[in-house]
């Protein structure tokens, strides 16, 4: 082509280019980024599955946080918890405080003893018959002759039946940590500690930042007001607001970090490579076309990026690099136009292999994997056809790279004498097979938390508080719906009525319901209506009182409240504003769409630590509960992965299948499409054996990396098996062509790797273990995948 | 329900328990109950209230184990246990625990340590929240305990402890409200 054909030529395809970069570069202005840990949560498919997703994104375990104060004496902690505790209570950030601050309950107390004949369950018709105000007054005086009746005993005159009693049991049943000075301490002694729950819910990362911030304030100013003697004290938080932060800040600055190491390491790489910067700045021409095209295709598809997603798309740097480097040294001194005729059928088979492999990753229900598929294919594509379009009509006349061929005369001595060594490649292979099969450790790690980037000791931390703290780890739910907040209640109320009875049996140590504190308006009806008007409650009064020690006369304060009860408007949630109950009744009652959802978290039997499923679900449906739920948080969420990563596990394959498919559609001989996979299935083997051998579970991510094992791996296979190809043709043309294209191939498949390797080798040592694992997978397996490809490459 | 707790029961049964071999001098007394072993007894205990015109019944054992273990099982009219073990107090009743810790009611502590200091014969510990007075003979003798510390005496007005010989005939313990409890033992 003449230099004036080029520049004719030249025009529209870069114009096209052009526009595109600008408008993948609007399309990122105008994108959100994320480093929200759930975006790799599942999405919901089942009803417990949903709740399960909505309760860890934002339900009350996502919000709930735990402080500790450690250091000093116990008194002084205690003063700090009481401070710190006053502060934070009049901070709009926290919907709760608890410290065991003995003011905190008064209020609750005063709205459950002011509206008790509306929450007590006790109170029925037939209790406020002659009989049955006789029978419950008799036991309220049997009450009295014990030391739990004292607290009755001031109360008598207005609640003679005794409700109080049952609903402070009710509402006080849980476990609490032990009081010390006046706030609650941990069981050694060691800590004061506090239990808050934010107002935000925990995916809303800035709101948590915010409240974190708020309560490192707060202490500060706790310890300045109080006297601190024993010692220095420290503050200690966790709970899922504080991992999603501390994640958050891990994940954008390894994704900084590893950018920026990466990209100067493939730089440096390449200038020594190349001795030319305008050499380099072309080469990475392809490499930001695809990764600029990559973030507006996921953007678009999406409607947010992942910080993960972005920490993978930089390594992918070290992939999409290769195409410029093969074409800049490949071509060595000939024109580009011939580079174009003999190494591009060879890197378009390379990407579409990639682009198969990577292609079932879209398929899949983890948000986060399909993004990844989503990037890889859009950013290798766009990298290729970049390259071979867009690149050769940017190149200056005359443009030539540092020769290789000396280099690639090293290398080409070294493969002649690897290909003595194959008999190693059956030991590898039998080894890892043999590690696979013998490996004593599980091959996978099921659980959801090998995705978390949350440090074994922060983990520690936080089991460390909730022990502390008497477990309020919400890890069961029962939850019923319906389709207002009345109608919730009144699924709350029927769940509840099933579960009494296995409470009394024991199979479950309590429960807490939000109809405790606010039932529904018919209960609440059904209830006033069971209270006689007064001047009937007065004579039926009289008559149960007759023959027993306490006078009805004593009794009016009793007749006035039940009258003001009976004859009030029911309760409504704004009645509870001002108690802790409010914030319970948020928490424990939940829009969702159109209809509201009721949650009732159960606690296992005194000294369990689980609870029976199949009793608490016997029980729910035994008592006819419609559309209750009985939910294992832990379980739910490790089945659901577990599912996914099977799920990714089949599509891997059919990815393969593809992979097979495609080259022998390309290929058309059996022997080449073996000799083509078999270094890439060497090399995943490999790395899957030591991984076994070393006792390693691997996680969703490890798997991803062996796809990318298999696309970048099938570049270097296919490369050898054309150098093979056109070796075999035995033209003499050919062989004269390969005398220098062979090394030169050779050169550029170590340099590629290099740039490859350096992009994700540098991922093994993220402490975000979904970066980790995708390095330790991608840095060996590139490498055994070149060597391997070069070993088993027939001799020219 | 904890002043309750200590009042009505902590302080009957174990003053009662630690003059079950009382002596007609304080120091006698002391010296006695130090040498004790493990004992049991039957109680009935009335509790007068200004609010019911009769009072209420309760019967049940006792049964107090050295150093620290004192033990109230209600029979009638309602079944309850109340167990006083080392810092831990905890009632059963109607199949639900409670339990207490001892340190996290510093007032119901300086009574119940007090008592316990008296059934272990630990004379120091008593007289730190009681001022002690033994009138009558051996034969026929009372010991009247009165509140030295204000937080006590915020709930308690007197105690006073009958017997004769080695035996505790009958605990009265007259509340700051005006109620008094007196629990006779078998």
């Amino acid at each position: 082509m003449s230099g004036l054909a080029r520049d004719r030529a030249r025009g529209p395809i870069v114009a096209a280019w052009l526009v595109g970069i600008a408008a993948a570069i609007a399309v990122i202005a105008n994108t959100r980024f994320t480093a929200d840990m759930s975006a790799f949560l599942p999405r919901e498919a089942t009803a417990e599955q949903k709740v399960l997703v909505d309760q860890l994104r934002d339900g009350t375990l996502s919000r709930l946080l735990l402080v500790g104060i450690a250091g000093g004496d116990a008194a002084s902690r205690a003063r700090i918890s009481i401070a710190l505790g006053n502060a934070l209570r009049h901070d709009g950030a926290f919907a709760q405080v608890h410290n065991g601050d003995a003011t905190e309950t008064a209020r609750d107390r005063e709205y459950v003893f002011a509206n008790r004949y509306l929450l007590s369950p006790a109170v029925t018709p037939q209790r406020f018959t002659v009989e049955g105000l006789h029978a419950a007054i008799a036991d309220s005086i049997d009450l009295l002759a014990s030391p739990a009746g004292m607290m009755l005993k001031s109360v008598l005159p207005r609640d003679p039946t005794g409700e109080i009693v049952r609903l402070a049991g009710d509402l006080a049943g849980t476990a609490r940590p032990r009081l010390e000075g006046g706030a609650w301490a941990s069981q050694d002694g060691e800590r004061a500690i506090l239990l808050l729950e934010t107002r935000a819910g925990g995916s809303d990362l800035d709101a948590q930042e915010q409240a974190l911030a708020r309560i490192r304030t707060a202490f500060g100013q706790a310890v300045a007001t109080s006297r601190v003697s024993g010692g220095n004290v420290s503050l200690l938080l966790s709970g899922t607001g504080v991992f999603a932060v501390a994640s958050r800040a891990t994940i954008h600055d390894e994704v900084v970090r590893l950018s920026i190491a990466s990209t100067t390491l493939i730089v440096l790489l390449l200038l020594a490579v190349y001795r030319s910067v305008v050499a380099l700045a072309l080469g990475l021409v392809p490499v930001v076309s695809g990764a600029l095209a990559a973030v507006a295709a996921v953007s678009l598809a999406d409607g947010f990026v992942h910080g993960l997603t972005l920490g993978f798309g930089t390594t992918l740097i070290g992939e999409a690099i290769d195409y410029s480097i093969y074409l800049f040294i490949q071509s060595g001194e000939r024109n580009d136009e011939s580079w174009v005729r003999r190494f591009w059928p060879t890197i378009r088979l390379g990407v579409l292999t990639s682009i198969c492999g990577f292609a079932t990753l879209l398929l899949s229900g983890f948000p986060g994997l399909a993004q990844l598929g989503l990037y890889s294919i859009t950013g290798l594509a766009v990298a290729a056809l970049v390259t071979r379009f867009v690149l050769p009509r940017l190149l200056p006349a005359r443009f030539r790279v540092r020769d290789l061929t000396p280099l690639g005369r090293t290398l080409a001595a070294a493969v002649e004498r690897a290909a003595a060594l194959r008999w190693l490649l059956a030991v590898i292979a039998l080894a890892s097979l043999a590690a696979l099969l013998l490996h004593r450790a599980p091959l996978w790690n099921r659980e959801l938390s090998a995705l978390s980037p949350v440090s074994a000791a922060d983990q520690a931390l936080d089991q460390q508080l909730r022990s502390d703290l008497g477990a309020p780890d919400a890890r069961y739910l029962v939850v019923a719906s319906g389709d207002s907040l009345d109608a919730a209640l009144a699924a709350s109320e029927r769940a509840a009525q099933a579960l009494d009875p296995i409470v009394e049996r024991g199979v479950l140590g309590g429960f807490e319901a939000p109809s405790r504190f606010l039932p529904s308006r018919a209960t609440q009806q059904a209830r006033q209506a069971a209270l006689p008007p007064r001047p009937e409650l007065e004579a039926r009064l009289r008559a149960a009182t007759a023959g027993l020690p306490l006078a009805a006369a004593r009794l009016a304060p009793f007749l006035d409240d039940a009258e003001r009860i009976r004859t009030r408007q029911p309760l409504v949630r704004p009645d509870l504003v001002g108690t802790s109950l409010a914030h319970a009744i948020d928490a424990l009652v939940v829009p969702q769409g159109q209809r509201w959802t009721a949650m009732l978290p159960l606690r296992p039997p005194e000294g369990s630590a689980t609870i029976d499923a199949a009793a608490v679900r016997a029980a729910l449906s035994s008592a006819r509960v419609d559309g209750a739920l009985f939910i294992d948080i832990k379980d739910e969420a490790d089945r659901l992965y577990g599912g996914y990563l099977g799920e990714a596990m089949r599509l891997s394959a059919a990815g393969f299948v593809a992979i097979v498919v495609l080259l022998a559609l390309a290929l058309r001989q059996p022997a080449r499409v073996a000799r083509v996979l078999a270094p890439l299935v060497l090399a995943v083997l490999a790395v899957a054996g030591t991984f076994a051998a070393a006792g390693q579970p691997m996680i969703l991510l490890h798997l991803v990396g062996m796809l990318l094992i298999v696309a970048i791996g099938s570049n270097y296979a296919l490369f050898f098996d054309r150098g093979a190809g056109t070796g075999a043709s035995g033209s003499s043309a050919a062989n004269a062509a390969n005398d220098g294209a062979r090394p030169r191939l050779l050169a550029s498949l170590l340099t590629a790797n290099l740039t490859t390797v350096a992009g994700f080798g540098l991922l093994a040592f993220s402490s975000v273990p979904v970066l980790a694992a995708l390095g330790t997978t991608v840095g060996p397996g590139a490498i055994l995948a070149l060597v391997f490809a070069a070993m088993l490459a027939p001799r020219p | 329900m904890i002043r309750a707790l200590a009042l009505g029961l902590v302080v009957a049964a174990a003053a009662s328990m630690a003059l079950a071999a009382g002596e007609w001098t304080v120091a006698e007394l002391m010296q006695g109950l130090a040498a004790r072993g493990p004992e049991r007894a039957k109680f009935v205990e009335r509790k007068h209230l200004a609010i019911l015109d009769q009072p209420v019944v309760s019967t049940g054992e006792l049964s107090w184990t050295p150093p620290a273990r004192l033990e109230k099982r209600t029979v009638t009219p309602k079944a309850e246990s109340l167990i006083l073990d080392g810092g831990l107090l905890t009632l059963e009743r109607d199949r639900r625990k409670t339990t207490l810790r001892l340190a996290e009611y510093p007032q119901i502590a300086a009574i119940v340590e007090s008592l316990r200091g008296m059934l272990a014969g630990d004379r120091t510990a008593l007289e730190k929240t009681y001022r002690l007075e033994a009138y009558g003979t051996r034969e026929r003798w009372t010991l009247v305990m009165l509140p030295s510390d204000a937080q006590v005496a915020a709930l308690v007005q007197r105690i006073d402890v009958a017997g004769n010989g080695n035996r505790v005939r009958s605990i009265e313990i007259r509340q700051s409200d005006g109620d008094r409890s007196v629990m006779s033992i078998e």
